[in-house]
């Protein structure tokens, strides 16, 4: 690149940067201001961490934050099972029946608007109660098949494009050597796919960590999560413990994050090292 | 396989075909609030009883056909502005050293792993009469009165913008990483500019990174809530908006699947053209 196309770039990637991140850093600095009046900074006060402790002792809170991490395990948990037979068929089989099905099955839930999502899934559970009786009422079981539907798309996702750059020469081998297609799966292809299924483990968890959507749609009465909590107070205006919970998911995010990339980076370097 | 096929089966496509019927009902002041379609007249005759009047009241009252075709104006305008702000950091991103390129690539991913709704709200913090970017400028002498900024569209197009960045730039960058930038060197050598060589050869072959990142920030922004109900005010009229209203609000479940149906009408070939391309992609890439 020449000089002056390479300075053009270096100033749209800045002023990218600068645009996503200013508004994560100011939650983070005005999470340790005292002013009640959050963006006008108190000096004399701050920093200070008394927001911090009004959130650690908000009932409303900590109660949605145990629904939303309940609902976010079992969701992720779920997802990559099914995502993981999902993207193995669509992966290693190139014709079966319902292959169309499936692909477009997968693909249509990470662009569908969530709304469309939330409202088709709360009328199906109505139409099941009315039919047979399950299941009575909604809460946390509906709220997980909700978030497992669309989760499970994402995981599918990322285990196909891992699977479609395996080296299938090593699962042939054990064949070879007399390994039984059940022992192979799990002493070759699941330690090789490993690092797509904890990516898709953790972004299942994400997904339904923050999903408002289609939690609003598919819950019921005392299932309240935590970003309907935070949807509920945000319409009321900005609140300084919304920054505290802001600043502790971007740390807990962020260290999560480093962390799995610096083990993936490893581990891609030994295999290297190895082959 | 099977377990995956039938779980999207009953929860994915199953839902749309009683959308579709409930779309087809009569309001009713019951719980669920809607009248079957199926009736037993008599003894031996079953009735179905098809109402379109979902359907025309979507088409006379104003409202809605209004919501529509703001929703598409808005997300049409939004991906352009996504376009105009990740291509260039996309190009950067693949083109820089590799040790950084992965740096920068973190730094892309990580805003989409922290909370959607928390990030909307950042910008109220932002934009508010009393927010920090009023502060900054007024204290810089710029301005004398706060501006408003924030429930207007403005808010509203930074709020999308802002959250769908990282969804156009990761396909765009993953496009654009496998290109052979010796073409590049090539056109330049044979006396090619550098913006006549971008648009003649780097454009084309980024053509399908750029429609799937378009698709990904374009068809979900058409439907999107959150944002225009924290940022864009009460006149903020979107499509994914009214249908909450009308399910929450006015529990008109009739109404608000109605409209769930014609939206997704609208949204159907951009779905089947996302998947062609992201074939075409994986195509290209074996």
């Amino acid at each position: 690149m020449n000089y002056r196309s390479s300075f053009f770039i270096l100033t749209c990637i800045a002023f990218g940067f600068a645009f996503l991140y200013i508004p994560i850093l100011s939650m983070v600095v005005f999470s340790f201001n005292a002013s009640k009046l959050v963006t006008v900074w108190d000096s004399a006060n701050s920093p200070t961490f008394k927001w911090y402790y009004a959130l650690l002792n908000n009932e409303e809170i900590l109660d949605a934050a145990w629904i939303s991490l309940k609902v976010a395990v079992i969701n992720a948990t779920g997802s990559v099972i099914l995502g993981v037979l999902a993207g193995f068929g669509l992966a290693r089989f190139s014709q079966f029946r319902g292959r169309f099905t499936l692909n477009a099955m997968t693909t249509a839930p990470l662009v569908m608007p969530e709304v469309i999502t939330g409202l088709s899934l709360l009328l199906l559970f109505v139409a099941l109660e009315q039919l047979i009786g399950w299941p009575a009422g909604r809460g946390i079981t509906t709220m997980t098949i909700g978030h497992m539907t669309f989760s499970m798309a994402y995981v599918t996702v990322i285990v196909n494009s891992r699977l479609s750059s395996f080296d299938t020469a090593l699962e042939e081998a054990a064949m070879d050597l007399g390994a039984r297609p059940f022992k192979i799966f799990f002493v070759i292809t699941l330690p090789i796919i490993f690092p797509a299924i904890l990516s898709g483990w953790l972004l299942a968890f994400t997904l339904s960590w923050d999903d408002l959507v289609i939690s609003s749609f598919t819950s019921g009465p005392g299932s309240s999560t935590l970003p309907m909590v935070v949807f509920s107070k945000v319409r009321l205006g900005v609140s300084p413990e919304i920054n505290v919970l802001a600043t502790i998911t971007l740390a807990v995010v962020s260290t999560m994050i480093v962390a799995v990339s610096i083990w993936m980076a490893r581990r891609a370097k030994l295999d290297k090292g190895a082959a | 396989m099977a377990l995956p096929y039938l779980w999207l089966l009953l929860f994915f496509v199953v839902p749309f075909v009683i959308v579709l019927k409930i779309s087809f009902s009569d309001i009713d002041l019951a719980i669920p609030p809607y009248k079957p379609l199926l009736e037993w007249i008599g003894k031996n005759s079953l009735a179905i009883r098809l109402n379109f009047n979902n359907y025309a009241f979507l088409f006379t009252d104003s409202l809605y056909l209004h919501a529509f075709a703001n929703s598409i104006k808005v997300a049409f305008l939004s991906t352009l502005m996504c376009l105009s702000i990740g291509y260039p950091m996309a190009y950067g991103i693949a083109r820089a050293r590799p040790a950084l390129r992965n740096v920068l690539l973190l730094l892309v991913i990580l805003p989409f792993w922290t909370s959607l709704l928390l990030r909307v709200y950042a910008w109220i913090g932002l934009l508010k009469a009393n927010g920090v970017i009023n502060n900054v400028l007024m204290s810089l002498g710029i301005i004398h009165e706060p501006l408003t900024m924030l429930f207007t569209p403005f808010a509203m197009y930074v709020g999308i913008v802002y959250s769908y960045l990282p969804f156009l730039i990761l396909p765009l960058y993953a496009n654009l990483e496998k290109m052979d930038w010796q073409l590049l060197e090539a056109a330049e050598d044979l006396g090619c500019r550098p913006w006549q060589a971008f648009y003649k050869i780097t454009l084309p072959l980024s053509r399908n990174g750029i429609l799937a990142g378009s698709m990904l920030v374009f068809i979900p922004a058409v439907g999107e809530f959150v944002i225009p109900a924290l940022l864009g005010g009460p006149n903020a009229l979107m499509i994914g908006r009214v249908l909450w209203d009308e399910f929450f609000s006015n529990r008109a479940w009739p109404v608000a699947s109605a409209v769930a149906i014609l939206l997704l009408i609208l949204l159907v070939p951009f779905m089947m053209w996302y998947q062609s391309v992201q074939a075409r992609e994986t195509a290209g890439a074996r």
